[in-house]
């Protein structure tokens, strides 16, 4: 079974600062890998070259064995994402956001699929609702649905639950999570909330300065560096105290 | 190849916008009306004042309301486009699997409807309140509509490329087009009337063998089918300079990363 991505000596330079350096990794079905560094470490470039709307200047994308430069069409009918900066039109209501984005997604039984993500997303309520009078809870919560409606080999949450009350963050955790295991998604997921990414990411990659500086699982990578929390890892990295070991399982 | 659904998603969008908001439909109507109210006036003035039984109705109203036409259609693309850039929408758009072939469509779709919707509104004052009749063209009132559209997908795709390239607040460069070429394409005067260098303008833009046409047509002589022939293929080499020109630009602006992160506040 092919992976849901594949990256492979990956860089994006602008002029003269690279924002990414030739980073490789991979996500698994199943799995949830957490993409975490420090701001401008590189997260949010990575996540656009996958989406294609940042062209990289070397390296390859490959989900579902499908390259993104030559079959982009095809790759992204299999890629959706959520981000707390890409909120949905706010000037039309759930429904007719989902509607229009099941569309471009160009996805069977569409109205069944858009009551079943109301529901899952408890957004019934808001279905006549104007984004943009929602709250940003709320907002999210539309986002995740969109996320969500072309079942996505690939799913890439940023920052997905940066505006959620715990409550609410907590479920939209599990619910990944659920899918992940039902679907055989994989799911790239940046944060700066260390007790989320323990929670829910099997694998993290560290990224600092454009490089993966160190990654796998949160329990190994404690034990391994010698640190209680992942939040006191976080700042280690961010201060740039490691040694570069990209490639590490 | 083109998705339908996926330009049907485009179009739906917009469709959604202007079934919800009064301030958006009254534009489209607005702006013609009052050009047509305004032209037909001048013309009952310009009738009553001549002594030849000259009919100005079908030549200066006529002109006024293809004119019309082909900004309608222009702003139509336009107006689709920057209501992406308002909802910050193009992060969510472009990350899908749609094409720009399908999004080009989808906006040309968009003001084809917008501009036909602005069309019959004109059609209904122009017969009903001035007794417009196209019956004196005939069949040939179809290609003038059909070259004007032309230039208008044409103008409309090259502007949101020009506001793509240099950020939203070259917006203003857009809404001034139209007005800037009608004296070179004779909307209410002959080319000849213009000095030599205006007319070599007038020669390569496509609207100006139209109203040419018309002017003769009306003064009892032919229509030229050589001209039209030559203002629709000018019209369709606009068109894929357009398209060339807009796909040049979202490539640089998906190399610069300037997709991503597209509003007012990040391109000056």
């Amino acid at each position: 079974m092919l992976n849901p991505l594949s990256v492979r000596n990956l860089s994006k330079i602008y002029k003269t600062t690279t924002a990414v350096d030739g980073i490789s990794f991979e996500v698994s079905r199943h799995e949830i890998v957490g993409l975490l560094g420090p701001n401008g470490a590189g997260k949010t470039t990575t996540i656009n070259m996958i989406l294609g709307v940042l062209e990289p200047s070397s390296g390859n994308i490959v989900i579902e064995g499908l390259d993104i430069a030559r079959e982009r069409t095809k790759a992204l009918e299999r890629t959706n994402f959520a981000a707390v900066y890409a909120q949905l039109p706010g000037n039309l209501t759930v429904a007719q956001n989902l509607k229009v984005f099941g569309l471009l997604y160009d996805i069977e039984h569409l109205s069944d699929r858009i009551e079943m993500l109301l529901a899952e997303f408890q957004l019934e309520v808001f279905r006549n609702v104007k984004c943009g009078l929602l709250s940003s809870g709320e907002q999210t919560r539309a986002c995740l649905a969109k996320a969500l409606l072309n079942r996505p080999r690939l799913l890439l949450l940023d920052e997905p639950t940066a505006s959620l009350d715990p409550s609410i963050a907590k479920d939209i955790r599990s619910s990944i999570k659920h899918l992940a295991e039902r679907e055989g998604m994989g799911v790239l997921w940046t944060s700066h909330n260390m007790y989320e990414v323990e929670d829910v990411c099997d694998r993290v990659l560290f990224l600092s300065r454009g490089k993966i500086m160190m990654q796998g699982s949160p329990k190994s990578l404690l034990h391994e560096h010698g640190h209680e929390t992942l939040e006191e890892l976080f700042i280690s990295v961010a201060h740039n105290q490691f040694p570069e070991t990209e490639g590490r399982p | 190849m083109i998705s339908f659904p996926r330009v049907a998603a485009i179009v739906l969008r917009q469709w959604y916008l202007m079934k919800g908001s009064f301030s958006r439909i009254l534009p489209n109507v607005t702006w013609v009306a009052v050009d047509i109210i305004l032209w037909g006036f001048i013309t009952k003035y310009l009738a009553a004042i001549t002594a030849s039984k000259f009919d100005f109705v079908p030549l200066l109203l006529g002109s006024v309301l293809i004119w019309d036409f082909f900004v309608r259609i222009m702003h139509g693309i336009s107006m689709a486009f920057f209501e992406d850039i308002w909802s910050r929408n193009f992060l969510n758009l472009f990350s899908t699997p749609l094409s720009i072939a399908e999004y080009l469509t989808g906006l040309v779709c968009t003001s084809i409807a917008t501009g036909t919707f602005g069309l019959a509104v004109m059609l209904l004052l122009a017969i009903g309140g001035f007794g417009l009749s196209f019956a004196r063209y005939g069949l040939l009132i179809f290609p003038f509509f059909m070259i004007l559209f032309l230039f208008g997908v044409a103008l409309g795709i090259s502007g949101i490329a020009l506001v793509l390239r240099l950020g939203p607040a070259s917006e203003w460069f857009i809404w001034p087009i139209p007005a800037i070429l009608s004296p070179f394409v004779g909307v209410f005067y002959p080319i000849e009337t213009l000095p030599q260098w205006m007319q070599l303008i007038a020669r390569i833009l496509p609207p100006s063998y139209v109203f040419e046409n018309i002017r003769s047509i009306v003064s009892g002589g032919q229509a030229s089918m050589q001209s039209l022939g030559i203002s629709t293929v000018l019209a369709v080499i606009y068109i894929l300079i357009a398209c060339w020109i807009f796909t040049r630009v979202y490539r640089r602006a998906v190399r610069t990363g300037l997709i991503a992160r597209y509003s007012a506040e990040s391109v000056s």
